[in-house]
């Protein structure tokens, strides 16, 4: 008796969130799918809702996302590399290891002020494209290595004990043998943290990214705008129209991240197959 | 040669393994540096013990408490909405559900988790608040109810998806004994499986908790601007992070009195949230050893 009506509670629980999730985007599809036309995607901000587009944050969001990866990849998967492949298991690489875990969980807005000081201040790039892709760099820096990091966990140990038999060095058997063999983990991590990096708001607010830019950035010292920031400053108004607006744009935002989504969950189950 | 290449290359990825100490003493420095000018002009006594957060009034006050007081509110609230519903989960994938339930539905609450928190805010300012606001006539069109429990939406996925993880590890001569002796899969679930996945369980609740307390969008959305100190739920509030948002959108002067309020309410919230992943690693930690 208690052990049907707890199955059906249990049910009942996995449902609820996925039906809210879908009851929300339901709403904001009804909101905002009238809005969405080419205009929309390419015009430029403006006072009027109905005249508003994206184009500039959608752009900034493009820059952002370009510079994150080229920024935290090489850095990523090179950290990632040496604290699984290199380093001995001492005290310095136990410090390494609880850091990273603690850095994963400071709050996007920390990451924020760290950019406003060093990025924006001190190295005096201003609340430019460069210092906003710095400073999701850093944030999602602890989510590639950890990603890559299992990754290369992953790989069976045999084809280490069979590269070094080969006589190959350390630096050959990771990058000809591993490197390879874990592309497909690896990459899964990189498009999550990335699709983690299109949504967050909280960290370029804090750096001075902008709510209204006129223009499209055309070099990493521009000023910038990003979608979720347009959203944001959508909801802020209290116009009708300005809502509308932001339900739209909430529907390429959410298309964007649940294309990224799928993409990793299509790696992951293609790479996963690979070592069965 | 082949040996230097190798020393330089091994050298090269250690520096980037340093990166990572290096952004947390950036971490550090910045707002401890920033929060030590601010305690130069403002009493440390104060900020702990004034109850009212006034920084860009004329007549100013620097107590910390009504922000912290939102902040935990609506923790308190996404956490009380969070943690009986993804422990559901978590068991009845566990224990109940059949493997290939499991494989499906693990990836679908996932979602939950990648949706951006600006979207959330949107949902409890449009669509919870207004609905909320039928039950509750009171319900200030911000307020802390509404914020904490989309936030409690958000979290779901971490709370089920970790303590998931740490049910399925408990060995299975576990399940096995348990049903042997005839117990039913509830009291399998409840006496034996969770006592024994606690410590991964605690581990995601504390996450989870911390988690909340950074998390800003939503919050700075849907909870208001108003530092007040309070418990009710249904009146706007304003957290550290909505906090730091509103000063950021604002005009303030680098190295003003108003600029470095956010450094100090910034090491207030890092300190909290250092401390609960910090003693949630060491529980992880212990747990791992537990079984392998």
């Amino acid at each position: 008796m208690m052990d049907q009506a707890f199955q059906f509670w249990g049910i009942a629980c996995t449902l609820l969130g996925l039906v809210l999730l879908a009851i929300f985007i339901g709403s904001i599809i009804v909101d905002g799918i009238q809005r969405i036309d080419w205009d929309f995607i390419s015009n430029l901000p403006s006072r009027k809702a109905d005249r508003a587009g994206i184009y500039t944050a959608l752009m900034g969001s493009v820059w952002v996302l370009v510079l994150t990866t080229i920024i935290a990849l090489p850095i990523g998967i090179a950290a990632a590399i040496y604290l699984e492949e290199y380093s001995k298991k001492d005290k310095f690489a136990s410090i390494l290891e609880v850091n990273i875990s603690n850095l994963a969980g400071v709050p996007s807005i920390i990451y924020g002020l760290l950019g406003l000081e060093i990025f924006v201040r001190i190295l005096q790039m201003g609340s430019s494209v460069l210092a906003g892709s710095f400073t999701l760099a850093l944030l999602i820096l602890p989510i590639v290595i950890v990603s890559t990091r299992e990754a290369l966990k992953a790989v069976p140990q045999s084809l280490r004990d069979a590269s070094f038999a080969l006589g190959a060095s350390k630096w050959q058997t990771v990058s000809q043998q591993l490197l390879p063999a874990s592309f497909g983990g690896i990459l899964t991590g990189i498009i999550l943290a990335l699709s983690r990096a299109v949504g967050e708001t909280a960290p370029l607010i804090v750096i001075g990214a902008l709510a209204y830019v006129p223009f499209a950035p055309t070099n990493p010292m521009d000023d910038f705008s990003v979608l979720p920031i347009q959203i944001f400053n959508w909801i802020s108004r209290p116009q009708h129209g300005f809502e509308v607006n932001a339900a739209a744009a909430i529907i390429i935002l959410l298309l964007i991240t649940f294309i990224m989504n799928g993409i990793a969950v299509y790696f992951r189950n293609k790479w996963q197959k690979k070592f069965k | 040669m082949r040996r230097i290449k190798e020393l330089v290359i091994e050298k090269t990825l250690f520096s980037s393994a340093l990166v990572t100490i290096l952004v947390t003493l950036g971490i550090i420095l910045v707002l401890s540096v920033e929060a030590i000018n601010f305690f130069r002009e403002v009493s440390i006594v104060d900020f702990f013990t004034d109850t009212q957060w006034t920084p860009l009034f004329t007549e100013k006050h620097f107590g910390i408490l009504p922000l912290l007081s939102g902040t935990l509110l609506t923790s308190f609230i996404a956490i009380l909405f969070a943690v009986p519903v993804g422990l559901s989960i978590s068991i009845y994938i566990s224990e109940y559900a059949p493997r290939s339930f499991r494989k499906t539905i693990k990836p679908a609450l996932e979602l939950l988790a990648a949706v951006p928190s600006v979207v959330y805010g949107f949902f409890a300012l449009t669509v919870v608040t207004p609905f909320l606001q039928n039950f509750i006539p009171g319900l200030s069109g911000f307020n802390s109810l509404s914020a904490g429990l989309v936030m409690g939406i958000m979290i779901i996925p971490f709370i089920s998806s970790l303590s998931e993880d740490a049910l399925h590890a408990v060995p299975n001569s576990l399940r096995e004994a348990a049903y042997g002796m005839g117990s039913t899969r509830l009291q399998n679930a409840f006496r034996v499986m969770v006592p024994a996945a606690s410590s991964g369980i605690i581990v995601s609740i504390i996450l989870a908790i911390s988690r909340a307390i950074g998390e800003t969008m939503i919050v700075a959305i849907a909870a208001g601007q108003q530092p007040r100190l309070t418990l009710d739920p249904t009146v706007p509030v304003e957290t550290i992070t909505a906090y730091i948002v509103q000063v950021s959108l604002g005009d303030v002067q680098h190295g003003s009195l108003e600029y470095r309020t956010i450094f100090a309410a910034g090491i207030t919230l890092f300190a909290f949230t250092f401390i609960l992943n910090t003693v949630s690693y060491r529980i992880r930690k212990k747990f791992r050893e537990k079984y392998e």
